[in-house]
């Protein structure tokens, strides 16, 4: 089957729901649902069809295409799925369904044209997980800047403008370092070989001197770093994630979040391995600081949005840890902790909302008690908050512990540390269900409980994540062989000769 | 001279004959539609012109022009963005009182310039193109002669073109005592044969040319002219004096510096880079502090000549084919920019210029907001858009040739430059109810198509600029070839 059609069915919905709008507000929500359904069924059946033998016959890619796409400039559209892909974009499409049905409630007005944006965020990011030529990777890495700041723009709570632009300027700044970096990158390449090529497999073979993969190296982890967040970097994903609506910071979590930590596994360590071995050290002290100040600075805040953004840091922290570690283990680790995060947070985002929406406040000193007046927000918010503090038997155990564990084997020290954060995440997450839904409870009016709606959508959550927690076999499987090549492509790279 | 000399320069033909017929039938029969349609025609023949040209192409046309595809390309860039100036401009002056007819004659006049401009080969034909432009383009910005704004920046544009024109002259004295010609070919050979060093006089010279054309091309610090006269002139004028004239100002900047083997002497890179860092700071800091979208136009259109000297520099085949293409990317943006405000500007008393104007513009009128945001995002350099594929080439250029600090200047300012952008979409899209401007009058159905057109290019070539570039590349050898 052809990859592009996982990019073009979501665009085709987006771009239908868009016309839609103007006339219903019903059908751009079932387009939109309709188009992610189709998608969601094409990524199944590639993933059902290949089993784990015939990907190792076929060299770790399920699919590929090559087309080419400004061929005076060596620029192709070449897309692959392999394993991580096709993990990130199953959670992409569960997500983007998941923040479809949060908004039907919520978003009352311009309802074509969210969809539109909603639809083209996420065309994005499949084309992220998707490209392996660097040019298209920017692109679309690119692409879904523009749909999101609308998200927020328009859509969001008090300090939307202020969030959105923040968001943009940070995001773009430092995706045009990476920008120059990939310039650079293919021009060097260039001039060794002689052909402009802008194509992943053929750049993992240039010749670079240590400075100048230190520094190309520095260019592409900026801008996963500004996304991921790590934390010198992170000041826009509190003010972001709390002001877009619910379903903006649904996909900010659980998938732009997740872009930058793909990029880094995909691009930044294989590409440039021997400064990535030199950098890790740095970088494992970044994803550990993340860990414990996000932790900290989730506990400190009274608005409980923002203290869901803060975990996103701690969260994060584990990743970034886990992908310098290097070994399968934490990377193992790191893409079950990418899958968790997507659906704890992305859930806690939900409840957040549903909360905001019905008591029109989002501080914690204003709330209280709710679990009496609404018993099964009570319980669905207790199941992802102790989710999101690492509860074994949930994903999030997984992903966090098998980071710790391949990190202690390199850098003990950094597992130690790291640890202290699921000590910190148990203080924020008990004491945010304290606060809102035990005690005395603050507000006169009545929460409404969940629809069936929402009981629906959470429901799927928490199944996949005690599945994640409790057989996580099936998201290893598809994975390894994915994690394998990264680490040979980086090996491979390391042993050459001439190399640094 | 002969039929292939004729055939040559059919172009110029066909403009000075379609000028000459817009006269006389301004002075027989005084009618808008028919001035507008004898002009819009002679224009798309033009356009059809470059075809039987360009068999003819590379010619030398007396000592002054060279028709090669790098002119003839050039010229189609140039006659494109009139047609759209025009069509643009139809709406706008049907809805105003002042007599609109002579205002086509002055719009073929300042094309036949600038064409002129992009073929020459010579500093008289430099010279004569340039003042044919640039008097002409005095009559555009004070079109609307009862208005004070108009005619404080037509004044402005006078001094400024006297004093460029003065700089310009004096640096081709300078180098004709020198080497003793005119001929930028013979440039070259002099050079090369006489001394490998040039001299005081022949840097002097190229300083003073090159302060000359900043002028025209508003880089820094030759800039302060250029936000005064876009706010004064109209709209459409605006628009020209931003795309024709600047671009045909760069076209002949890069054949001359491609020709006489200029760029790489001495301390000119240096100058050059120094430029073009400041441009790109200095425009993009400056249109933070602006409220008039004509002004924060103008400031970007400082920035963006910064972007294009980055790709000047360069340097190979990579250096035309950046320029070209960001050229032909930075003329559908701007167009497109100005062409928004010209539409919505149509039926008011004043131009709609102000940024509180626009609040909620996307969601009274969709199509056109959408558009105006399309080419905010464009000139931003977003991908899907033209501007993205331009930036990219503005990247690679700067890269190619290790110029780390304009790299670095054009990443910071794209990142300021995307903040006032952002500010401009964030009032189109503004969703509070209060600050819903009733918007005026019908759009002008010319401008509409017109814009239509442009946006669809926008994304097109964004999205595919495979032929484009291969039309640059097989225009690019020509002059590459010298």
């Amino acid at each position: 089957m052809n990859l592009l059609w996982l990019i073009l069915t979501p665009l085709i919905g987006g771009v239908l729901a868009g016309f839609t709008g103007r006339r219903n507000t019903a059908l751009p929500r079932w387009l939109s649902l309709a188009c992610l359904a189709i998608d969601l069924g094409l990524v199944l059946v590639l993933w059902v069809t290949h089993d784990s033998t015939t990907v190792a016959a076929n060299g770790t890619w399920l699919a590929q295409m090559d087309w080419p796409w400004i061929p005076q400039l060596g620029i192709r559209l070449h897309l692959g799925l392999d394993g991580l892909s096709l993990l990130l974009i199953l959670l992409t499409l569960g997500l983007g369904v998941v923040s479809v049905i949060a908004s039907w409630s919520e978003i009352t007005e311009r309802v074509g044209f969210f969809h539109f944006n909603l639809m083209l965020t996420l065309t994005g990011v499949i084309g992220v997980f998707l490209a392996l030529d660097l040019f298209l990777f920017f692109f679309f890495w690119e692409l879904m800047l523009v749909p999101m700041y609308f998200l927020i723009a328009v859509w969001g709570h008090e300090r939307r403008i202020y969030a959105a632009i923040k968001f943009f300027l940070f995001t773009q700044g430092s995706g045009l370092l990476m920008f120059a970096a990939i310039v650079a990158l293919a021009l060097i390449n260039y001039r060794q070989t002689g052909t402009l090529t802008f194509d992943y497999f053929a750049l993992a073979q240039a010749q670079l001197g240590p400075t100048t993969q230190m520094w190309l190296m520095l260019g592409f982890f900026i801008a996963f770093a500004v996304k991921l967040p790590v934390v010198p970097f992170h000041t826009w994903l509190a003010d972001a994630h709390t002001e877009a609506p619910t379903a903006g910071s649904v996909i900010l979590a659980g998938l732009l979040l997740k872009t930058g930590a793909y990029g880094l596994l995909r691009f930044a360590v294989p590409l440039f391995p021997a400064a990535s071995a030199t950098f890790a050290p740095v970088a494992m002290t970044l994803g550990v600081i993340g860990i414990l100040y996000g932790a900290m600075l989730a506990f400190a805040q009274d608005d409980m949005k923002r203290l869901v953004a803060y975990t996103s840091i701690s969260h994060l922290g584990f990743v970034l840890l886990g992908i310098y570690a290097g070994n399968t283990l934490a990377l193992q680790g790191a893409v079950v902790q990418m899958l968790a995060h997507g659906l704890s947070t992305g859930a806690l985002f939900i409840l957040v909302g549903a909360l905001q929406e019905r008591l029109h406040t989002r501080d914690m000193r204003q709330l209280g008690g709710l679990w009496s007046s609404a018993p099964r927000i009570g319980a669905i918010g207790l199941f992802f908050a102790i989710a999101s503090l690492g509860l074994p038997g949930l994903g999030n155990f997984v992903g966090e512990f098998l980071v710790l564990l391949g990190t202690y084997r390199v850098a003990s020290g950094f597992a130690i540390a790291g640890t202290l954060g699921l000590v910190v995440s148990t203080v924020y997450a008990l004491s945010f269900v304290q606060r809102v839904f035990h005690g005395e409870q603050q507000t006169s009016k009545t929460v409404v409980d969940f629809s069936w709606r929402h009981m629906l959508v959470m429901a799927t959550m928490i199944i996949a994540l005690v599945w994640l927690g409790c057989y996580p076999q099936p998201a290893f499987d598809t994975a390894s062989s994915a994690l394998a090549n990264l680490q040979r492509v980086a090996s491979e790279r390391l042993s050459r000769p001439g190399e640094p | 001279m002969s039929g292939t000399d004729l055939t040559a320069i059919l172009p110029f033909i066909v403009l000075g004959g379609t000028a000459i017929i817009v006269i006389l039938a301004i002075a027989f029969c005084r009618n808008h539609r028919l001035t507008a349609l004898l002009s819009l025609l002679g224009l798309v023949l033009c356009l059809i012109a470059i075809w039987p040209a360009s068999d003819m192409a590379p010619r030398h046309v007396t000592p002054l022009f060279v028709i090669d595809r790098y002119a003839l390309f050039y010229m189609g860039l140039i006659f494109a963005a009139s047609i759209a100036v025009l069509l643009l401009s139809y709406g706008y002056l049907a809805a105003r009182r002042e007599q609109p007819e002579e205002f086509y004659l002055l719009v073929l006049v300042a094309t036949l310039g600038a064409a002129a401009l992009v073929a020459s080969d010579h500093f008289a034909s430099f010279f004569l193109g340039l003042e044919t432009l640039s008097i002409s383009l005095l009559g555009l910005i004070a079109y609307p002669r009862d208005h004070e704004k108009p005619l404080e920046a037509s004044v402005k544009y006078l001094i400024l073109a006297g004093i460029s024109s003065a700089f310009l002259l004096f640096g081709m004295a300078l180098i004709y005592a020198r080497l003793g010609t005119l001929e930028f070919a013979r440039i070259a050979t002099l050079l090369t044969v006489n001394d490998a060093q040039p001299n005081l006089y022949w840097l002097t010279g190229l300083a003073l040319i090159f302060t000359g054309v900043g002028f025209k091309l508003s880089v820094v610090p030759f800039h302060m002219w250029a936000p005064d006269v876009y706010e004064g002139a109209p709209a459409p004028v605006a628009a020209f004096v931003a795309v024709v004239s600047k671009g045909a100002m760069f076209a002949l900047l890069l054949r001359y510096f491609v020709t006489a083997n200029a760029d790489g002497f001495g301390p000119v890179p240096m100058m050059i880079e120094t430029v073009a860092i400041a441009s790109i700071l200095v425009g993009n800091l400056l249109a933070l502090l602006q409220d008039n979208i004509k002004r924060i136009l103008a400031y970007s259109s400082i920035a963006h000549l910064g972007y294009l000297l980055v790709a000047f520099l360069a340097g190979g085949a990579l250096q035309i084919e950046a320029i070209t293409y960001y050229l032909v990317a930075y003329a559908v943006m701007t167009v497109g920019a100005f062409g928004i405000i010209t539409v919505l500007s149509a039926g008011a008393a004043a131009e709609i210029e102000d940024l509180d104007a626009y609040r909620g513009l996307i969601w009274q009128r969709p199509w056109l907001g959408g558009a105006f945001a399309a080419m905010l995002l464009s000139l931003a350099g977003i991908p899907l858009t033209v501007g993205f594929i331009g930036k990219f080439y503005a990247i690679a250029a700067g890269v190619n040739s290790a110029m780390w600090p304009a790299v670095i200047a054009l990443i910071v300012g794209s990142v300021i430059g995307l903040f006032y952008y952002l500010r401009i979409i964030v009032a189109i899209c503004a969703t509070n109810p209060d600050d819903a401007t009733a918007y005026i009058g019908a759009i002008p159905k010319t401008g509409g198509a017109t814009l239509a057109v442009l946006t669809l290019m926008l994304i097109g070539l964004g999205v595919y600029p495979t032929p484009l570039i291969h039309l640059i590349q097989v225009t690019a050898a020509q002059i590459a070839a010298k």
